[in-house]
């Protein structure tokens, strides 16, 4: 027999006045919270959870003094990731965009950092320093910009063509760079700069950001997460530390970072803008799993596709109902 | 009377969702599958969830860090994320295949699927505030997503306070508006019927 369209929706959309069967709503839900709650703590008491303790400036320092020192001198110079970054933190690059969409230049400067100051220069003035460096902060604090940026510049051109081993960078006119960032390598080995970045401004303070960008201007962080397999092009997104599960559930948004063009951040201009495009995706997919009911195709394949006949067994070999093609 | 919004709302709700659908006692003889069982499970797992959660948040994002108890707990916490996720996504995958939208459904399903969203969003802050090695990676990798289309200069993954506020409030309690809207739904419209089943003496209707 056919039954129209309208008659089959009225039939879906009925309250079911066929067969039923008991059913205690509550003695399930009783059941289905045991049941759960002692997987959960089998799982809890044996496997535990993942706490890789976090990283510090004062073992980037111990482990990695050149490293760390090179990233001090690009925080003065203004060659870091976060002096370079644009919005929300500052105004030097435009950032990415979407075609005509430039989001993130819109969306403004919202949390301005200053690396200059906030990563170096504010956190060594907390210190009771040497001579020395009171003196160096003292020669840098009273010079003009223009002097400022010529020195830290020339300072941070001659690392990277010592290629970052800072004993073998010749002399030349630094002015007090130098020793201001070998003051901050020694801060942070006697473990003074963590605190320091985080309490600017105040006694309570919950906001990591300036820890966190420091901390990813430099090598270390990107070495412990490749070593921890984190990284994105390998589907870092959705490990975890360790041998737990992580963001599983984030697969599909992981996925778009392991092929072309996304993956490839010198093709323009989808993947020069991998980040934004992939973010632009995912709220588009995320919107259409919504909204699959009314989605032409998707919305259809249960129908065409007869798994429903293997969830519905019973009912249809009990009615003797036979699958018709849609 | 009738004219009165508390007697407007109570009528409504009489009429859509009474006392028998929101707690039955029978239910159709085709719901005979072991996929009906996820959905009760992802709400369990939730349960668990908020459950240890407020453990959690009675001693801190650190005390897992150097208590045993507080391990045990934050333990709790992820595995029943876990659980969560594997069931809801069971449980979701199910309903696709049932096309459970079908019948004046579709706002079930959305919810739901808004309820899938959200949770990826509430697990997602989460990660960030284990104060751990992983939060620190995930909050750095991270931001370049949200700062790229201007979500970063509000939705600041770096700040531990406004992630752990998020995390144990606002996006909690998201969820669990929308996961209560999505049951209620459930239970008014009732279990969708089979594909196929048609108003015959054959299909019991």
């Amino acid at each position: 027999m056919s039954v129209s369209k309208e008659a089959k929706h009225a039939f879906d959309a009925a309250p079911w006045t066929g067969k039923t069967k008991r059913y205690d709503i509550v003695k399930e839900g009783s059941i289905a919270v045991a049941l759960v709650a002692i997987v959960a703590i089998f799982l809890s008491l044996f496997l535990g959870s993942p706490d890789d303790t976090p990283l510090t400036f004062k073992g980037w320092a111990i482990s990695n003094p050149d490293n760390f020192y090179a990233t001090a001198v690009q925080e003065l110079s203004g060659s870091s990731g976060t002096a370079t970054y644009g919005a929300p933190y500052n105004k030097a690059s435009d950032g990415l965009n979407v075609g005509p969409l430039w989001l993130q230049k819109w969306a403004g400067v919202t949390r301005p950092i200053d690396t200059v100051n906030e990563f170096v220069i504010a956190p060594l003035s907390t210190q009771v320093l040497s001579t020395e460096i009171a003196s160096a902060l003292a020669t840098w604090k009273s010079a003009a910009d223009s002097q400022k940026h010529d020195w830290a510049v020339a300072y941070d051109d001659a690392i990277t063509k010592a290629e970052g081993k800072i004993s073998t960078v010749p002399a030349g006119a630094y002015g007090p760079v130098p020793v201001l960032a070998q003051g901050l390598t020694d801060m942070a080995k006697g473990g003074a700069l963590d605190a320091a970045l985080l309490s600017q401004g105040g006694f309570f303070q919950t906001d990591n950001t300036k820890q966190i960008l420091f901390f990813g201007d430099g090598a270390y962080l990107d070495e412990a997460g490749t070593t921890a397999n984190l990284q994105g092009g390998t589907w870092g997104m959705m490990n975890e530390t360790g041998r737990y599960p992580g963001q599983a559930w984030l697969w599909l948004y992981s996925f778009w970072y392991q092929i072309p063009p996304f993956n490839n951040e010198n093709s323009k201009p989808i993947g020069a803008n991998a980040d934004a495009y992939i973010m632009v995706i995912m709220g588009i997919m995320s919107l259409g799993l919504i909204l699959i009911p009314v989605i032409p195709g998707v919305r259809s394949l249960p129908l065409r596709i007869p798994i429903h006949r293997g969830i519905w067994r019973q009912y249809y070999d009990e009615n003797g109902i036979k699958r018709r093609k849609k | 009377m009738s004219e009165m919004w508390t007697a407007k709302l109570r009528n409504k709700w009489q009429k859509n969702l009474p006392i028998e659908k929101l707690l039955p006692d029978d239910q159709p003889a085709y719901v005979a599958s072991w996929i009906y069982v996820f959905g009760v499970l992802t709400l369990s797992a939730l349960a668990m969830i908020i459950a240890s959660g407020i453990v959690l948040a009675f001693e801190g994002p650190a005390w897992y860090h150097t208590s045993d108890v507080g391990k045990f707990m934050n333990s709790l916490h992820f595995w029943s994320v876990q659980l969560f996720f594997v069931f809801m996504v069971i449980h979701l995958w199910g309903k696709y295949w049932m096309a459970a939208w079908r019948g004046n459904r579709f706002r079930t399903w959305a919810t739901g699927a808004l309820a899938f969203v959200a949770s990826i969003a509430t697990a997602f802050t989460g990660y960030l505030v284990q104060t751990n090695f992983d939060s620190q990676w995930i909050s750095f990798e991270a931001k370049d997503g949200f700062n790229s289309v201007g979500i970063g200069a509000f939705f600041t993954v770096t700040n531990l306070g406004q992630m752990l506020l998020l995390h144990v409030a606002f996006l909690p309690l998201i969820l669990g508006v929308i996961t209560v809207i999505h049951v209620l739904m459930v239970r008014r419209r009732g279990v969708v019927p089979p594909i196929d089943a048609e108003p015959t003496p054959g299909s019991g209707a």
